[in-house]
C-alpha cells in the first residue's frame, strides 16, 4: 500500500500598521487592523470556506476514506475569531469528521528556533493549548515555521513529545534517497521524518495554472496516474492552503481539480489516504542526516528569504534581544505585540533576493520595496523598548542601534 | 552609420543631466561603430573627453569617428526667456566675460535657437550623414533645418518638455517650438515611459512614434576621495538646479521634520536657480540656519563628492523626465530617495520612492535611512549591483534601433 498525506498549511500574519518614525514613543497601534480585516475576510472568501466546504463533502461522500491535516497558526486563528468566525466553525466541522489532524508550529509562525529556545518552546506549547481548545486534538506532528528544519529540529520535537516532524524533500539532503519513505532524524530514539515530495505537492501549487508547463492542464486522472506509478511508502503533498483559489484562482479549474483527485486516487486499489501521524506508524527505512537548516522557500531552500540581508538580520537580533527585558516586565500587551512581530512574514518582507526581477516576493509583499517594511519594523521595533517597563530604581535603559546601552 | 547630432552641452562642460546624457549616450553610440558629429553652441575651454574635440574649421580635414562642432552663441540650456533675458540682457558684458564667448548673436533666447538653427543649415550642406538626431527643445530648429536641406531622417530626443520645465503651465512660444518639431520629426525618442505619457497628452503625438530609451550611468570614472564633514554628522543631499521643476521647496520643508527626529542631521543644497534666495530664507524662517548648507552649483569632482560625504540623496522633483543624478548618487555608494513622478523610478528597483508632496513620508523615509545603519548598507550594495545592468550600451542599441528604423 502506498499512502496518500496531505498537509495543509494556513497562516496570516497580523500585517504591520504604517508607523513613522515621528511615531516613536506615542504608542499607538502596530497592526493594521483594517488592512488584516479586509485580507482575512477577502482570503475567507476566496479559499478557506469553499475549500473547507469541498473538504468535508469529499469526506463524506468517501465515508471517511478522503483524509487531510492542517496547521493553523495561531495569528490566523486569532484574525477568524475576530474577522472571520465562520471560517473557525468550518474547521471545528471538518475536526469533527475524525478525518482531519492539526500539526503542532509555533503560535506565531515565527523563526523562534533560530534565535531562542526558550521562547521557541513556549510559542508551540501556546500553539498546542489553542488548538485542543478549539479542535479538541493534541497535535501529534510537528511542522516548524516555513518547513525550516534540521536534526537538531528533529530533537526537539522529539522531546516535546511528538510522533513525526514534517521537512522539505530536498535533493540535495536526499541524494540518491527517496522522498516517499519515513525516514527517522539523525540523533533520535524513535520520531519520524515526513518529506515533502515537493515535484508532486508543486505541480499543483506552482505550475496548476502555467499554460507554459507542458503537462497543462492538470486532470485528476493524470495526476493520479502519475502518482499511482510511484513507488513508497508515502507520498507527501504539502503546500500553502491558499493555494486553492487564492494563489491558483477558481477559474484555474483547480476547485474542480481536487474535487475529483479523491475518486481518481481511489481507484487504485494500492492507494489510501493517511494522516500524518498514521503516517508515522510506519517503520522508518533509514536515518536521515540534515545538518544544516533547510526549508521549503525558493529554490534554494535555505534561510535566505528571511536572514539573508543586514537589514533581517539586525531586526531579528534587535527583536530577540528584548527577551528577557520584555519577559520580565510583567506585561501582557507588551509580551503580545513583541511576539506578533516575530511573524516570519515581517522579514520576509525585508528580502532583498530576486527583488529587481520582481518575483513571487513581490505578489506576497504590501510594501513597495523591501527597504520601506524595514524602516516600519524598526519603527514600532523601537516603539515597543519606549514600552519596556524599568525594573528597580535606576531603571533599564535599552536604545536601539544606538552605542549607549546599559 | 554617420549621424549628425545636435545638442548643446557635453559633460564634462554642462549645467545639468543633459550634457551628461549626451557624453554616455555617444560614447555608447561610438562603441557601437556609430559614428558621431557633435553639433554644440560653443566650445568652452580644452575639454578631453571620450571623442577627439575640434572646432568647426578644423572639422573638415579632421574627420574621426566622432567630433564635436562649435558654434557661437549664448545659448544656456534649461533657461527659460525669462531669466536668459535676467542674465544676458543688462549684464549682458559681464555674463560674456565670464562665458568666454567672443561674439554675440543676439540678446533674446528665441532669437539664439534661430540662429543655432541657421547654422545648422551650413553644417548640413558639408557634412555627410545618415540620420539626424537633436536633443531638447533648443535645437529642435536646427534638426528641422539640417533635415530640410539634407533630405535626412530626424529623431527628436525628449530629455525635458516646457511641462516639465514649468510646472505644468509652459510658455507658448517653447511649447510651439516642441510642437512644431514632434510632428516635424520622423521618430522620437522619449527618455522615459513618464515623459512619451506626457508628449501623447499634451502635443498630440501618437504613441506608435515615441520609443523610450532609458539614460543610464556611466563606470569609468576616476577615483576622488571625499573626506567626512565630520564623524558625527549625517548629510542629507540635494543636488540639481533650484528651481520649480526639482521641488527644492519639498526639501526645505522636509528637512524641517528630519532635524525634529535627528539632531545630527545636515542637510546640503548644491546648484543654482531661481529659488535659491526664496530657499535661503525658507531655511532661516524654520530655524535651519545652522542645519542648512547651500554649496551653490557644483561641477566635476566636487559633484562625486557631494555624493560621496552624502548619507542619503533626496530628489524631490515635481515633473522629472528621467534624472540621472540618482543613478550617480548609487553609484557613489549613497541611497536614493525619490520621486515617483520621474523617468528613473522606472529603471531603479533598488529606491524608496515618494509622491514629491508627501512631506511626512519623504521625512520618514529619509530618518529611517539616517537612523537605522543596515539599510544604507543593503540598499547600496543591491542598488550598486542593479546598476549593472543599466548602462548606455543598452541605450545607445535602443537608438541604433530608432535609426534602423527611420532610415528605412
Amino acid at each position: 500500500m502506498t499512502s496518500i498525506c496531505m498537509y495543509f498549511q494556513v497562516h496570516q500574519p497580523f500585517r504591520m500598521a504604517n508607523y513613522r518614525v515621528f511615531d516613536i514613543g506615542k504608542h499607538g497601534n502596530y497592526f493594521d487592523d483594517k488592512k488584516n480585516e479586509e485580507v482575512c475576510k477577502k482570503v475567507a472568501g476566496k479559499c478557506y470556506l469553499p475549500a473547507n466546504k469541498l473538504m468535508l463533502d469529499l469526506i463524506r461522500r468517501t465515508n471517511g476514506k478522503f483524509k487531510i491535516a492542517y496547521s493553523i497558526s495561531g495569528t490566523a486563528l486569532e484574525q477568524f475569531e475576530k474577522y472571520a468566525p465562520e471560517v473557525l466553525e468550518s474547521f471545528k466541522e471538518l475536526a469533527k469528521t475524525g478525518c482531519v489532524e492539526f500539526l503542532g508550529e509555533t503560535y506565531y509562525h515565527s523563526l523562534s528556533f533560530l534565535y531562542s529556545k526558550e521562547e521557541f518552546e513556549a510559542q508551540v506549547k501556546l500553539h498546542d493549548k489553542k488548538i485542543k481548545e478549539l479542535f479538541g486534538q493534541k497535535p501529534k506532528v510537528f511542522r516548524n515555521t516555513e518547513l525550516i528544519y534540521s536534526n537538531e529540529v528533529g530533537k526537539y520535537a522529539e522531546q516535546m513529545g511528538y510522533s513525526a516532524v514534517l521537512a522539505e524533500g530536498w535533493d540535495k539532503i536526499l541524494e540518491w534517497r527517496s522522498p516517499n519513505y519515513v525516514y527517522q532524524p539523525n540523533g533520535t530514539k524513535k520520531i519520524k521524518l515526513l518529506l515533502k515530495n515537493y515535484k508532486l505537492s508543486d505541480d499543483i501549487a506552482f505550475r496548476f495554472s502555467n499554460r507554459g508547463w507542458t503537462e497543462w492542464p492538470l486532470t485528476a486522472e493524470k495526476y493520479a496516474a502519475w502518482i499511482s506509478a510511484i513507488q513508497g511508502q508515502t507520498i507527501n503533498l504539502f503546500m500553502d492552503y491558499e493555494t486553492i483559489g487564492e494563489h491558483q484562482w477558481e477559474d484555474t479549474g483547480i476547485f474542480n481539480f481536487l474535487e475529483k483527485l479523491p475518486f481518481e486516487l481511489m481507484n487504485y486499489s494500492h492507494i489510501e489516504f493517511k494522516t500524518p501521524s498514521e503516517v508515522a506508524k510506519m517503520d522508518s527505512v533509514a536515518n536521515l542526516d540534515v545538518p544544516y537548516m533547510i526549508s521549503w522557500a525558493d529554490l534554494e531552500r535555505d534561510l535566505s528569504a528571511w536572514v539573508g540581508n543586514k537589514m533581517q538580520q539586525s531586526a531579528l537580533n534587535e527583536i530577540y534581544k528584548l527577551e528577557s527585558a520584555i519577559k520580565k516586565s510583567d506585561d501582557k500587551k507588551l509580551l503580545e505585540d513583541w511576539r506578533k512581530l516575530q511573524t516570519s512574514d515581517h522579514f520576509y518582507y525585508m528580502c532583498v533576493k530576486y527583488f529587481s526581477d520582481g518575483d513571487v516576493h513581490k505578489y506576497f509583499n504590501p510594501y513597495d520595496t523591501p527597504y520601506e517594511s524595514y524602516i516600519n519594523f524598526m519603527n514600532i521595533l523601537n516603539d515597543l523598548v519606549l514600552r519596556i517597563k524599568k525594573p528597580g530604581r535606576k531603571g533599564l535603559f535599552v536604545r536601539l542601534m544606538g552605542k549607549d546601552e546599559v | 552609420m554617420k549621424v549628425l547630432m545636435f545638442g548643446w552641452e557635453f559633460a564634462p562642460i554642462y549645467s545639468g543631466g543633459l550634457g551628461v546624457a549626451c557624453a554616455g549616450l555617444t560614447k555608447g553610440l561610438v562603441k557601437n561603430n556609430v559614428e558621431v558629429t557633435f553639433i554644440i553652441p560653443k566650445k568652452t575651454g580644452d575639454i578631453q573627453t571620450h571623442v577627439n574635440l575640434v572646432s568647426a574649421a578644423e572639422m573638415m580635414e579632421n574627420v574621426t569617428t566622432f567630433q564635436q562642432i562649435c558654434i557661437n552663441s549664448p545659448l544656456m540650456p534649461y533657461m527659460n526667456s525669462e531669466s536668459y533675458q535676467k542674465a544676458f540682457g543688462q549684464n549682458f558684458t559681464a555674463a560674456r566675460k565670464n562665458e568666454g564667448s567672443e561674439s554675440l548673436y543676439g540678446q533674446n533666447l528665441f532669437e539664439e535657437v534661430h540662429r543655432y538653427a541657421e547654422a545648422a543649415i551650413k553644417i548640413a550642406e558639408q557634412e555627410t550623414f545618415d540620420v539626424i538626431h537633436a536633443h531638447d527643445w533648443m535645437t529642435y530648429k536646427a534638426g528641422i533645418n539640417a533635415k530640410k536641406v539634407s533630405g535626412k531622417p530626424l529623431v527628436l530626443h525628449i530629455h525635458n518638455t516646457a511641462f516639465d520645465r514649468s510646472g505644468g503651465h509652459p510658455s507658448q512660444q517653447e511649447y510651439d517650438i516642441e510642437k512644431h518639431g514632434f510632428h516635424s520629426a520622423d521618430k522620437i525618442i522619449a527618455v522615459s515611459n513618464y515623459t512619451k505619457n506626457m508628449v501623447t497628452k499634451h502635443y498630440g503625438v501618437h504613441p506608435d512614434k515615441v520609443d523610450v530609451v532609458h539614460n543610464a550611468v556611466d563606470f569609468d570614472d576616476h577615483y576622488v576621495d571625499a573626506p567626512r564633514i565630520s564623524e558625527k554628522d549625517k548629510i542629507v543631499l540635494f543636488l540639481g538646479r533650484i528651481t520649480l521643476q526639482k521641488g527644492p521647496d519639498y526639501f526645505v520643508e522636509m528637512a524641517r521634520k528630519v532635524a525634529d527626529m535627528i539632531p545630527e542631521a545636515k542637510f546640503v543644497v548644491a546648484g543654482s536657480g531661481d529659488m535659491e534666495a526664496r530657499m535661503i530664507l525658507r531655511a532661516a524662517e524654520l530655524g535651519l540656519g545652522d542645519k542648512m548648507l547651500f554649496a551653490g552649483f557644483l561641477k566635476g569632482d566636487d559633484i562625486t563628492r557631494a555624493y560621496k560625504m552624502a548619507d542619503v540623496y533626496v530628489m524631490p522633483s515635481v515633473s522629472e523626465p528621467f534624472g540621472i543624478t540618482p543613478l550617480e548618487s548609487i553609484k557613489n555608494g549613497t541611497p536614493v530617495v525619490i520621486s515617483k513622478t520621474s523617468g528613473v523610478s522606472e529603471v531603479v528597483s533598488n529606491a524608496i520612492k515618494v509622491d514629491f508632496w508627501d512631506i511626512d513620508r519623504m521625512a520618514n523615509m529619509v530618518a529611517g535611512i539616517l537612523k537605522y545603519a543596515p539599510l544604507k548598507e543593503t540598499m547600496t550594495e543591491e542598488g550598486l549591483r542593479e546598476l549593472q545592468k543599466i548602462s548606455w550600451d543598452n541605450s545607445a542599441m535602443k537608438c541604433i534601433d530608432v535609426y534602423n528604423q527611420v532610415m528605412k
